[in-house]
This record gives C-alpha cells, structure tokens and sequence, in this order.
C-alpha cells in the first residue's frame, strides 16, 4: 500500500442515537476539532448494524468503518451492543480474509458524555488508516479473480435476500 | 519469588547494615534477590538538577541491565528507588527523550522500554506480595514490648503512591504489627528528614530532624525504623549535632526496618548489622526483647 | 414517480456558514442529486420564516420529501417535522442533516468541512427517498406517578402532584422519609430549623390521600415506557404490622439491644434494633434491624412482642414485592457524604476530634446526641477554637473535581453556630467562598461581622505532630495563607471537615436499571443541562434534586416542582405520542426460526405456535432494530430504519468514493451525475 500523504481516507461511521452520536455532538457543542474523514450515519442502536452494511460501505469505496456505541452494560436498549460486538468479531475475522486489514473496520465504545475520546478515536483512526492508503479493491481484485468472484456472490445473494422486504 | 535487586552505593558502605540486613530477611521470606550484573550509581539527587539527559541515561542502564526473565527490581534506598522510577516514567511519557536515552544506552550496546520493569521497595514486597500469613508464620521471636515509630520519610511514598499511601503510609505499620511490635503513633511519619538539606542549610535540616526524633520521644518509641539510608544517616549521625544545636539531648536509637524485622524472623543481631549505629540500639532491644537468643533454624 | 425532493441548507448564522459553503452546498445539491426540485440555502431554517419557507415549497413545489441540513436532529428534528406536518406532508418524510455539530463545529478546514458536508446531505436525500409515511403511536398516560426518594425533592415532587389531584406512589429505601434535611440543625441563610420547615411537608405526605407511602422499599425493576410502565417494588419487611401500630414507641423503649447508629446519627448516638430513625418520622412504624436484633441473632429477647399493647410485632413478615403502574417516574434518590478517610491527612478517623459536616450537624442539632451542645469526642469538652476546613473530596483532582455547591454555605452556618452557642474561635479554610444565591453573599457579611476568621488556603494536613509545648494536646491547622503568603500552624480543639456530596454508591446500576445513564462524575445525565435539567433521554423517567448534580435545598425543591410540572402536563393531556419506530416480521415469509425471540432485552417478539412465525408486539418494541440485523432471512423491517433507507444512506454518503459494485447500491439509484461518473472512472 502506498504512503500517500495527501491521501484523505473516506471513513463510513455508525452511532448509535442514544450515547455515541450524542457524543459526536458533545464533541461538536464543545468544538472539539477532529478530522472530517469520518461520515456518520445515525442507527437508533449499534445492535442495529448489518453486517451487509459494512461489506456494502466496503464495496461503495470506504476506506475504512467506524462503529461506535454505548460502553457495555449501558446500552439503552440493555445488552445490544454485545450483539452488536459478537458481530463485529466474526466480521472483523471475514474481512481480513477478503484482505481488509484489521484496522480498516473499528468498534468503538463513546457514552454521550465522551465526546473528547470520541473525536481522539476518530483522529487515530483517520492516521492508521492514512498510513494503510486506500483500500483500492480493485487492484486486489485484479490479483485475485476468485476473491472478487466470492464478493459479488455474497452481494448479489443479501441483494436477493433484501427484495424480500416490502 | 525472584526479584533483580539494586542495592545503591549507601548500602556498599555507609549503610551496609541495610543490605546485610535486607538480604538476610529476603531470604527468610523466600524473596529471591538477584543482584544486577555491574549495576551503576543512581546519582541520587545531583544528576537530576544538573542534566536530565545525563541523568536518565545513567540510571536507566540499571533498568537495561535487568536480565528479560525478571520483570521487577527491587531498591531498598528510597533514593534510588525514587530515581529508577522517575526515569522510567519520564521515558514513557516522553517519547523523545525515551528514545534519546536509548540512543545513549545504545552506545554501551543496552536498550530499555519504558514499562517493562517495574521498580518495588522491599516493604511493599513483603507487605503485599509476601503478604500476612505467611510473614506471621515466620515469626520465631515476636517483638513484644518492642515501641516501634516506623518512618516512611518522603521519596518511597511520593509523588508515586504505589508503594503506599503518600499521605499517611501504614504498612510498615501493619508489618511490624505482625512481628508482635507496638507500634506507636507517630504523625510525623511521612515528614521530611532534610535530606540533603545537611549540606546546604544545617539550621534547616536540623529543625525537620528535631522534628522526628521529638515526635518519637513524645510517643514513647524505643526506636525509630527507617527505610532509606538518607533518613537513617540523618536522624542517626547528625542526632548530637541536633542536640548541640538545639540543646535537646535525644538518644533515640534509628535503625533499618529490615534490621528489627530480622530480630523477629529469628536472626541474630550480628547477622543484621546491628552496632554499625551512632546511638547504639541494642540496649533498648536487649531490655525489651532480652538477650538474642542462638541463631534457630527454622 | 420519482419523488420530489426540497432540500434546504441552513447558515445557523455564522455556525455553519463561517465553515461550511452553505450556498455552494445548496448549489450542488440542486444540481448534483437526482429528483431535487428545490435547493435552498437560508440563514435561520428553525426560525418562524425559515420554516415558513419549507411549508411554502411544499405546497407550491409539490415536494413529497424534505431534506434540512442544519443543526443536531436532537434539537430541531421536532421543528421540521411540524413543519412538515403544517403542509400536510408526513413528518417521517422529513431528514435532517448534522451540518453543524458533526461537521462545522468540528473542523477549520473549508474545503474538507464543505466536501464532508456535501457526502452528509447526499446521504440524507438518498436515504429520504425510501422513507415511509409513518403515523406516531398514541398511548395513553397512567395518571399515577411514582416518585423514588423521600427527600426534600422527592417530597415537593409528591406534594405538587397529590394536590393536583393525582396519585403518586413516594418510595423511600430508608424507614422514614426526610432524606439528609432531617439531619441537618439549621438551614441557611435563614437560619430556620430544618426539622420545622421540612416536617410539615412530611406529615403531609404522609397524611395525604392521593399518596401512597412506600418506606424501606426498593424498587426492584421497571419495564414498560411512557405513560405506561411497570414497575416493581419490594417493600421491605418492617417486621412490624402497619396497620396494628400505633407508633407508641414503647418497643423502641425497652428494646435491650443498643447500637450505634451510622445512618441518621452519623455514628455519634445510639439506636435501638427495633427504631424509628428520628422522633418525626414519617411513618412513625419502627423497623427492627435484623442485623442487631437478638431474635434474628440467637432466638431470644422477643421484650417488643411482649410488650407491644397492640400485638404489632409480627417476626414472620416477609418482604412483599409490589407491582404497579404508572405512567411515569420522578427519580430523586439524593447523595451520600464522601468518605473523608480516603484523605488521610486530615486525620478523619484517626484523630478523634476531627468531624464531618454531617456529624457536626448532629452535634448541633436539639435532638441529637448531645442536645444540641457543642463538644469534643469525650462528650463533654467545649472546644476553645474550630477549624472547618472546606473542599474536602470537592474540587480535587484525585477524588471529585466538581464544586459541591453547598459547602461554603453549610461552613458560614456552621461558624455561626459555634459563636453562637460557644465561647470559641472559629476559622474557615477555604479556596473560594461561593455564596452565589439569594442572600448568602449577605449572610457571608454577616459572619465576617460576627467575627469568624477566613484563611484563604487548602490545608494540607492536620496533625497531632506538636512543635511546640503550647502546641500539646491540640490539633494542629497547617496551612499556607494565601493571602497572606505565608505558612501557618493554627491549633485548634476541632476540626470540621466540609465532605463532598457524591453520587449514591448504586446510582449507576439504579439509573440503568430505569433507563437513564450518568455522566462522568456520576450524577445523573439530563436532557439538556441548560434548557431541560429534569427531564432525561428516556421519555417519562425525571431527575430532581441532588442526584441531578450537587445543589442546595431550594434548588432541590425547585426540581421537584418542575418535575412533577412536567408530569402534570403530560397527565393532563393524557396520551403521548410515541416514535413509531418499531420492528415488524413478514409473516408470510419468516421461516420461525425463533433466532429473533431470544435477541430482545424487553420481550417484544412473541412465538405464534400454531402459524409457527415469530410475531413483534410493537407495544413493547422500543426499535433497538438487532432483531432487524439478526434475522437471516431479512423479514423483519426496523420502521424508518430500515436497510433500504440505510444502505442507500451508505451509498449517497459515499457518492464521492470510487464504487467498485455498481448495483451494489442495493435499492439506491445511480447518481447519473458527472462527478460521481468521472470519479468511478478515475480510479
């Protein structure tokens, strides 16, 4: 991966409402200055995230996925943030085998009174990230025609799985 | 437990009572000391108020010297122990200066990451590690009778509270509670010896000596247990220099506390370096304790 | 039909403008996105106009969904969606965009807060494009409130409530209500007695016919949400038959068991193991304390059965577990005094004449352990001089750094005190006097009149270590003056720690228990901390009082009124609207895996046995949406979150990322836009 220095990684982020977009907000009412790269989408619970979430924002071209929730044992829906956990796991462990590195896809835990760790979070994300260059999935693909093969099937079968829906 | 151990130079000579006796408890409390391969002066309190550079340099070779196997280090004088962990803090803080001085051990072919030692006083050994059970079980000749004033002086307890509580320490209090003492209450405990402060301004060291060897009078210690070489050269050597000044005329008895605590594990009082002291303390311990029975074996 | 998007960037002033190209933003996005109709960009879009502006092109423009990119949807999200309503468009058809908070506030940088900016608003009109028409659930508001702890908030709380003529369930863990204002002598600057003010209240309480009073009761567990919750209780056992009892007090009287009292007494009386825990309680039905009792101990004793000329002792009862429902809850469950052992310096415990603020309070209290007479530990010595030493635990790094707000008023009091019923000097050490409210700044006049004397300086230690012979038998102050620049040694007969108030030890796992979280310091987290300090994230679940943050007693009651207000309106109303976002399982397609039962924390999704498909029960759906996640064969949809909605978000965030799976975009159009085109072609 190429050190480009004036490479700006695009980084998809998901908070949580309850505790880490207020404390994305927190950082903001505080004016806490952190880099633009990451783009948070709002779910009402980290438990929320699909893993085809994650693997689409790959797909669109993110260089790396942010999550962020409640800290265990504070969710304000109980205990989904450990679903929420157990998934990022076995994701974590999928993507490495499709050759993302590890620290492309992050979980994170902000209450809503955090917003300085927050925005440090995201700061060290966007430099590791930084450092790792774009994700360029393509030039991987092109080295591994099965790998690519692989991909479209998982995406085009949830594409099927998801026209199930009204 | 195996421990690398740092004696300092103050336990080479001027307080060699420290170290035979640290050693000779140590190894009753099957505390493991190995002392580090051509270990180097700590520069005590001059190197830091001269260069910081030089300073951590000097000392963190002590911390590069201790073997991979062994990840703590233990430095009876209060000094040392205060420098060898102020370096290593420093050296984690400060990234720029850890790695200048590993830049500086490199040239004697040594290199020390920051965190990998951790540095321990004996007392925080044998209270927390050795721990109560078994030091009561060791127990041959309980110190009843014995009024003890146990002073923690300044370095070992601050700024770090890790080896105790930096405002009212207490467990070289509970220790010698465990040996059978009576362990007086001494306010003072944590107050500054003046240091240093002997050789710059002695009308200054003497007031914060009096200070300490008053307290104890006044609570009735037999004897005063130090815990740095510093304090005990202060409150002992300079105890008729006090006396002059002041017109006080104390005689009160300051030894280490692994001195006494050898007493109790059975030692003689020969094997802990007892009459290497200005104000002699075997009399008070013999009228307490009685005369030292033979070396048992336990 | 493709839709019709309005999309309008706000200015907030210079807020979002001084960092952000709010025109260009608009600009692009007029030209940039697909099935954009209007693209505005307007200085003030919550304002009266701005809204205006929105219902304006609704109307005229056709617009079928609306796009705001403005501040946190925490804030205005209600703004636009009445907009919205007002022109008769679905309010969950509305999207806002966090322009300023996560994106102006956050950055210097022009060019990348604009890039940022943009990727947000593509995401949100993406995502808008899938919303539903979504009509909010009304539900219907129990009258019955329930109030958690009977101290001064709680019970104003009550009262506000029950005189309006609602009922209210008051419980309280300890045996009496009164919480720690019962402890207190006097209050300041009035220097009332705070047993004559606060009694009042709580015989009315307790007398009151829309009150139900619950003492040495728990609450065990909430469920449910607002305007209707569940809740349990368990009423602890008394050991004593509430109905039978008079409150005689002949048991208490002839109990043989003596303890110290840690509770009310602050460890300087006694009580008994059958007790009321002050001669006022509210009920004034003892408690036998099972772990000082003889029976409980060894079997024997029984002297208060015996003795009881109503047969009220009943050493069978049993703890009752009461369920209820309300529609909703006031939490004021108050502090506990910081434990001034952690700063051994100041002697507290070691040295047996330095005393914490509480423990003074009962020194000086009438009914307290020594009538009301100021002395030493030995019970009967005066002190000739009393040091109070302010900011014990507060505003200390290592301990809590917040300001306990009434401690420099509780320390003037307690000088007067001592002048008052002493012949003694006293001193106050402290680092800033805050006699910030009505009337303390002249209260503080008054004391500097009445001759107390104020150091200004943080002890650093109190001592026994004389240097002195006229130092013997004192303890010693030893402080740097600050205004003076100067070390000083004051001996003193006493010392008064002023402790800091501190979180209850469960105040964490209570909230969490009711839904609410707390901050860094531990005190509860409100909505707002300027414009909404009792309400909390959870709808229906309040905060008032101490537990809120450290405060005096007329800032306590104020929470208490404006709480119960608050539940007031709510009742009068008389139904809520809740978000409909909630869960649902095509039936037709779930497979009954069952996967989905087990993943959610408030039991909404039921089994049907004979369908053999999972169902939700949207009343107690709360729209977490894991069972949306989890479910394998993806028949579950999460209203206005659904995966349509959210992965089209995903693709219009990232519009300007190199796509490498064009229909990858599952359910989102191209964006047939040059910009988009050629940067899929760059890479």
């Amino acid at each position: 991966m190429s050190d480009n220095p004036t490479f700006e990684p695009k980084i998809l982020g998901f908070c949580c409402n309850w505790c880490s977009y207020r404390a994305a907000d927190l950082a903001g009412t505080a004016r806490i200055k952190y880099p633009t790269n990451v783009r948070i989408i709002r779910v009402m619970c980290s438990g929320r995230i699909d893993p085809t979430f994650v693997l689409n924002a790959f797909a669109l071209g993110a260089d790396a996925v942010m999550i962020a929730g409640c800290h265990p044992g504070e969710c304000h829906y109980v205990d989904q943030n450990y679903k929420a956990m157990r998934r990022y796991g076995m994701l974590k462990h999928t993507l490495r085998q499709m050759g993302i590195e590890p620290e492309r896809f992050r979980l994170v835990w902000a209450s809503a009174a955090e917003g300085q760790q927050l925005a440090e979070a995201i700061t060290q994300m966007v430099e590791e990230v930084r450092k790792l260059g774009p994700l360029a999935w393509a030039a991987n693909w092109q080295e591994n025609g099965q790998r690519i093969e692989a991909l479209e099937a998982i995406v085009h079968e949830h594409a099927e799985a998801m026209e199930v829906l009204a | 437990m195996k421990y690398a151990y740092y004696p300092g130079c103050s336990l080479e000579v001027s307080s060699a009572a420290y170290d035979v006796s640290v050693r000779a408890v140590a190894e009753l409390l099957m505390i493991e000391l190995e002392e580090l391969d051509d270990w180097n002066c700590c520069g005590a309190t001059e190197y830091f108020s001269q260069d910081e550079l030089t300073a951590c340099s000097v000392i963190a070779r002590n911390l590069a010297l201790v073997e991979p196997r062994l990840d703590q280090l233990i430095a009876p004088c209060a000094a040392c122990y205060l420098n060898l962990k102020k370096t290593d803090r420093l050296m984690a803080e400060d990234a720029a200066m850890g790695a200048r001085v590993n830049e500086c051990l490199a040239a004697g072919g040594l290199s020390y990451q920051p965190g990998r030692v951790r540095v321990r006083h004996l007392l925080d050994v044998i209270h927390d590690d050795v721990g109560e059970s078994a030091v009561r079980d060791k127990v041959v000749r309980p110190l009843a009778g014995l009024r003890v004033a146990p002073y923690y002086g300044c370095q070992v307890v601050r700024p770090a509270a890790e080896a105790d509580c930096s405002e009212y320490p207490m467990k070289m209090d509970a220790l010698f509670t465990w040996l059978g003492a009576e362990v007086v209450h001494y306010p003072v405990k944590a107050h500054c010896c003046g240091g240093h402060m002997t050789q710059l301004s002695e009308p200054m060291a003497f007031e914060l000596i009096r200070r300490l060897l008053q307290s104890a009078v006044e609570y009735e210690a037999d004897l005063i247990l130090c815990m740095c070489p510093m304090c005990q050269l202060n409150m002992d050597a300079y105890q008729s220099r006090v006396n002059g000044f002041f017109q006080t005329s104390f005689r009160v008895p300051v030894v280490f506390f692994t001195q006494v605590c050898g007493l109790a594990l059975g030692l003689e009082p020969t094997r802990l370096g007892f009459g290497k002291e200005i104000v002699p303390a075997m009399p008070v311990l013999e009228a307490r304790l009685g005369a030292a029975p033979a070396a048992s074996s336990r | 039909m493709a839709e019709r998007l309005g999309i309008y960037v706000c200015h907030c002033g210079s807020n979002i403008a001084g960092t952000v190209d709010v025109e260009e933003v608009a600009r692009w996005a007029g030209t940039t996105i697909r099935d954009v109709v209007v693209s505005r960009d307007y200085k003030f879009m919550c304002s009266s106009l701005g809204q205006q502006m929105i219902e304006d092109d609704i109307g005229q423009q056709k617009l079928s969904r609306v796009v705001v990119a403005a501040c946190s949807p925490h804030l205005h999200e209600k703004t636009f969606r009445r907009a919205c309503a007002n022109a008769e468009l679905n309010p969950y058809l509305c999207q806002m965009v966090n322009l300023r908070e996560h994106c102006s506030w956050v950055s210097t940088d022009k060019v990348a807060a604009t890039a940022k900016a943009k990727a947000l608003v593509y995401a949100a009109a993406e995502r808008v494009k899938w919303q539903e028409p979504l009509e909010p659930m009304p539900v219907k508001v129990n009258p019955n409130t329930l109030v958690v702890g009977g101290g001064i908030a709680g019970i104003q709380a009550t009262l506000e409530l029950a005189d309006a003529g609602y009922h209210v369930y008051l419980v309280e863990r300890s045996p009496s209500i009164g919480g720690h204002m019962a402890q207190f002598d006097k209050t300041f600057p009035t220097l009332d007695c705070s047993a004559c003010i606060l009694t009042p209240k709580m015989s009315e309480v307790g007398q009151h016919e829309n009150v139900t009073l619950l003492t040495y009761s728990e609450l065990e567990e909430v469920s449910g949400s607002v305007g209707s919750f569940k809740v349990k209780i368990r009423k602890k056992a008394r050991y004593v038959d509430e109905a039978a009892c008079t409150g005689c007090g002949i048991c208490t009287e002839k109990c043989p068991r003596r303890v110290i009292d840690h509770d009310f007494e602050a460890g300087l009386g006694y009580r008994k193991a059958i007790y009321t825990p002050f001669p006022q309680a509210v009920p004034r039905i003892p408690v036998i304390d099972v772990a000082s009792c003889i029976w409980f101990d060894r079997g024997k004793c029984r002297a208060c059965e015996k003795l009881c000329p109503t047969n009220a002792i009943a050493l069978d009862q049993e703890d009752k577990i009461i369920e209820l429902e309300v529609g909703n809850v006031i939490l004021a469950t108050g502090w506990q005094l910081f434990d001034s052992r952690k700063l051994p310096q100041f002697g507290y415990g070691r040295l047996p004449n330095v005393f914490t603020n509480m423990e003074f309070e009962r020194l000086c209290n009438a009914a307290g352990p020594t009538s009301g007479k100021i002395v030493l530990r030995d019970g009967k010595t005066e002190p000739e001089s009393v040091a109070i030493l302010h900011c014990v635990g507060s505003r200390d790094v290592n301990h809590h750094e917040y300001c306990s707000a009434v401690c420099c008023m509780a320390a003037l009091k307690f000088g007067h005190l001592v002048l008052e019923k002493t012949k003694a000097q006293v001193y106050s050490f402290y680092i800033d006097m805050r006699p910030n409210q009505k009337g303390y700044e002249e209260f503080y006049q008054r004391l500097l009149e009445e001759g107390m004397h104020f150091v200004r300086g943080k002890v650093a230690e109190v001592t026994d270590a004389t240097r002195q012979p006229a130092e013997r038998g004192k303890l010693i102050v030893q402080v740097e003056d600050t205004l003076l620049g100067r070390q000083r040694r004051i001996p003193v007969d006493m010392v008064v720690l002023m402790g800091a108030m501190e979180p209850q030890p469960d105040a964490k796992e209570f909230g969490l228990k009711c839904g609410i979280s707390c901050s860094m310091a531990g005190w509860y987290t409100e909505r707002h901390p300027k414009l909404d300090p009792v309400a909390t994230m959870t709808d229906g679940i309040f905060i008032a009082g101490v537990c809120q943050g450290p405060k005096d007693i007329p800032a306590s009651v104020v929470q208490g009124a404006a709480a119960a207000a608050r539940v007031q309106g709510m009742i009068a109303k008389g139904t809520v609207m809740i978000e409909p976002i909630v869960a649902s399982i095509d039936e037709k397609a779930c497979s009954g895996c069952r996967i989905c039962n087990n993943l959610c924390p408030f039991s909404a999704i039921e089994f049907d046995g004979e369908k053999k498909v999972s169902r939700v029960i949207t009343a107690l759906c709360k729209g977490c949406g894991t069972c949306v996640a989890a479910c394998p064969a993806g028949v579950i949809t999460g209203a206005h979150f659904n995966n349509r909605q959210i992965l089209a978000e995903i693709g219009g965030a990232l519009w300007d990322a190199s796509p490498v799976l064009e229909d990858a975009r599952a359910g989102a159009d191209e964006p047939a836009d040059e910009e988009a085109e050629s940067a899929l072609s760059a890479r």
